[in-house]
């Protein structure tokens, strides 16, 4: 009697840095155990080897910030039977899309000696998949091309392109959270994946508040846990790099933030890093621009 | 006058007697050798926190803290005090049974079927070393909801089985207490088996140590001890009645259930909601409050299955999630329930309030809202 097929499982980049995926080949202990039980039909980072789609599990990390990308999104989900966002940049549109409150071409003029280099290719409509010929526009919704073809203006979540079943929260996410989703798929159960505030996971490990025992401002209780209260247990405030918790108070941290020291601007910049084009990070870092 | 040495046996029965810093460590050394593992305050990430401990040097000597609603700073002086420190952000239900607990484990037969096992939790055989009045009260509190009723949490019951509590009075309350608003202190009247009042006056440092039960009595015998001057019961008095006008906080306790019963509809619950950051810190850190969720989870071949328990908090969205969605979705909704449960609905439910008046909901609330003044302003 054959053993019965694990599912597909494939691994597609996008404007991104790789930790997320890295977390994946993290996973040494329980590595092997998950290959035996899952095939993996396509991770460039991994193996060269590829089986075809279509696939039933995919993990995306990265945003999308360029018209090609914004195609090629389509195409995964297309081939696709879940689909599992994974990381800030994936779930939030990360770093990258601090551009969103600028101008690309900007950036490009100083970060590249010749910023024309960039990508130049026209968007072939002929090439994108139907959907998005059918609506005339490779761009999916308000986006246009920035003054560098191809590039769009905004870096963004994926869910603002396509639907997509789990996100995966952080800056890197974290193994154990991705191991659960996994192990979830696999046995057919619900995901534990909490969406409430990092305080309790600092709580639930005995660390100590960092912001009340010593006055080091945190972003823990507007953002949502999952990392185990890393930055806390070295006795620092929480960076935010797994983006808003489900009700998170962002008006009211903040006034506590100015209060034990820090000024408007600080503010606007904590809220603005990893998670800086998340609804309720980004309302509160332009609330502190002005 | 020097009290005479006296034989041990005989006076731990009666009188309050009087132990020096040898003494106090000879009483851990001896609940050890009766099979305790001791479990006390040590200074850990700039807070006290509640952990293994292996003898009297272990204990936090000198160091005290200052408390305000979402402030708290621990400093240290060259006093010998051991117990100058009021509650830290831990309470002992970090053992009992502790934040997460494993309730069941199911493995798959080879015959398609499978096994359920309840994994015993370890008994752990803990002596509390410096329980406060209102930690005593917060316990017995803990063990009418998960021990006394239809409901009982075996894993629970594990750990209070074999529990020494060796008390201490507080003689230096901080700046969101009220215990003395509930009765719950600073003096322990009930459920210990030991406890101490330090006393640092001239001669020098040492504990009136008074007995709370045949188990303490048991252990008290063992130790040398001296008893108590009259001068020394009236300094604990005096310490004790002093430390009951410093507290830094008061709440009105009597029709406090009444009233929250009354304002269910109260538009101050909006004016809360929106300072309120939803945290979930100040039921974190409450020694009574005892919510969990429950999880299942399962190895990646699906063939070992278990559920597990850990705090969960009525602060979290999950928490009322019925079919559908939240039923507290907003943050007064919250916000309101937990007062109205801590102070009123506890009553209905278990026949007492659910607040010891500790002030950790005060201090460790990090925007510092403080529930005497949300009460006072109702
Ligand atoms: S350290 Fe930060 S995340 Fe942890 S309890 Fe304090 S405020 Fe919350
Ligand atoms: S409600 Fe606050 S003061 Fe009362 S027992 Fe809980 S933490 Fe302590
Ligand atoms: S106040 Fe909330 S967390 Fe605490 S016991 Fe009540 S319902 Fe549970
Ligand atoms: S009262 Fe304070 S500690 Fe409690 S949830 Fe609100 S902000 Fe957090």
């Amino acid at each position: 009697m054959g053993k019965k097929l694990g599912p597909k499982i494939a691994v597609w980049k996008f404007a991104s840095c790789d930790g997320c995926q890295l977390s994946l080949l993290d996973c040494e202990d329980e590595l092997l155990s998950l290959a035996a039980v899952i095939r993996i039909a396509y991770f460039p980072e991994a193996t060269s080897a590829e089986l075809a789609p279509p696939y039933d599990i995919s993990l995306v990390e990265g945003s999308i910030t360029t018209a090609h990308d914004s195609a090629r999104i389509q195409q995964v989900r297309e081939s696709s039977q879940l689909l599992v966002a994974m990381g800030a940049c994936a779930t939030a549109g990360g770093i990258q899309a601090l551009r969103n409150f600028s101008h690309v071409e900007e950036f490009a003029a100083k970060v590249y000696a010749h910023p024309e280099y960039l990508e130049h290719r026209s968007i072939d409509l002929a090439h994108s998949p139907p959907a998005l010929r059918a609506a005339g526009d490779p761009l999916c919704g308000q986006d246009r091309l920035s003054g560098a073809p191809g590039i769009l203006n905004r870096a963004t979540a994926i869910a603002e392109h396509v639907p997509v079943d789990y996100e995966l929260r952080g800056c890197p996410i974290n193994k154990r959270q991705l191991l659960e989703v996994l192990n979830a798929l696999l046995n057919g159960r619900r995901p534990e994946i909490p969406t409430h505030s990092l305080c309790l996971e600092c709580k639930l490990q005995g660390v100590s508040c960092v912001m009340v025992s010593h006055g080091i401002p945190c972003l823990g209780p507007v953002t949502q846990a999952g990392c185990g209260a890393l930055c806390p247990a070295y006795q620092r405030g929480c960076y935010g790099c797994f983006g808003p918790s489900e009700s998170p108070n962002t008006a009211a941290l903040s006034e506590a933030l100015l209060q034990i020291g820090w000024q408007r601007a600080d503010v606007m910049r904590a809220f603005r890093s990893f998670n800086a084009a998340a609804a309720a990070f980004r309302q509160a870092g332009e609330a502190y621009a002005r | 006058m020097v009290a005479s040495i006296c034989h041990a046996r005989e006076v731990a029965k009666r009188e309050p007697t009087i132990l020096g810093r040898e003494g106090l460590s000879a009483l851990l050394d001896t609940l050890r050798a009766n099979g305790y593992q001791l479990v006390g305050p040590v200074v850990r990430a700039g807070a006290i926190a509640y952990e293994a401990i292996a003898g009297l040097d272990d204990l936090p000597a000198g160091w005290s803290d200052s408390q305000e609603p979402g402030r708290y700073r621990l400093s240290r002086n060259d006093s010998p005090a051991l117990f100058a420190y009021t509650v830290g952000p831990q309470s002992w239900k970090k053992f009992l049974p502790g934040a997460v607990t494993t309730l069941w484990q199911a493995k798959r037969q080879p015959d398609g079927g499978f096994v359920i096992a309840e994994p015993p939790t370890a008994a752990g055989n803990y002596a509390f070393i410096g329980v406060r009045p209102c930690e005593l009260a917060a316990i017995s509190i803990q063990d009418r909801v998960l021990q006394g009723g239809e409901y009982c949490s075996t894993a629970y019951l594990a750990r209070r089985q074999k529990n020494f509590l060796l008390a201490v009075n507080c003689t230096r309350p901080g700046g969101t207490c009220f215990c003395h608003s509930w009765g719950t202190g600073p003096k322990a009247s009930a459920n210990f088996d030991l406890v101490l009042t330090e006393l640092l006056s001239p001669p020098g440092q040492r504990f009136l140590l008074e007995i709370g039960s045949a188990t303490g009595a048991e252990i008290a015998v063992q130790i040398p001890q001296q008893i108590a001057s009259p001068h020394e019961l009236a300094e604990s008095a005096q310490l004790l009645e002093r430390a009951s006008h410093q507290m830094g906080r008061t709440l009105a306790t009597a029709g406090v259930k009444e009233l929250l019963a009354r304002n269910i509809e109260h538009p101050h619950w909006e004016s809360v909601a929106e300072r309120c950051l939803g945290c979930a810190n100040c039921t974190m850190v409450c020694p009574t409050c005892f919510c969990t969720t429950l999880s299942d989870t399962t190895n990646l071949t699906g063939d070992q299955a278990e559920r597990v328990a850990s705090w969960d908090s009525c602060f979290t969205l999950a928490y009322s999630y019925l079919h559908g969605g939240s039923v507290r979705s907003s943050r007064q909704a919250r916000y309101r329930q937990w007062l109205t449960h801590k102070l009123s609905n506890w009553f209905a439910q278990f026949g007492e309030a659910g607040c010891v008046g500790c002030g950790r909901c005060i201090t460790w609330c990090p925007v510092g809202i403080d529930l005497t003044a949300e009460v006072g302003a109702l």
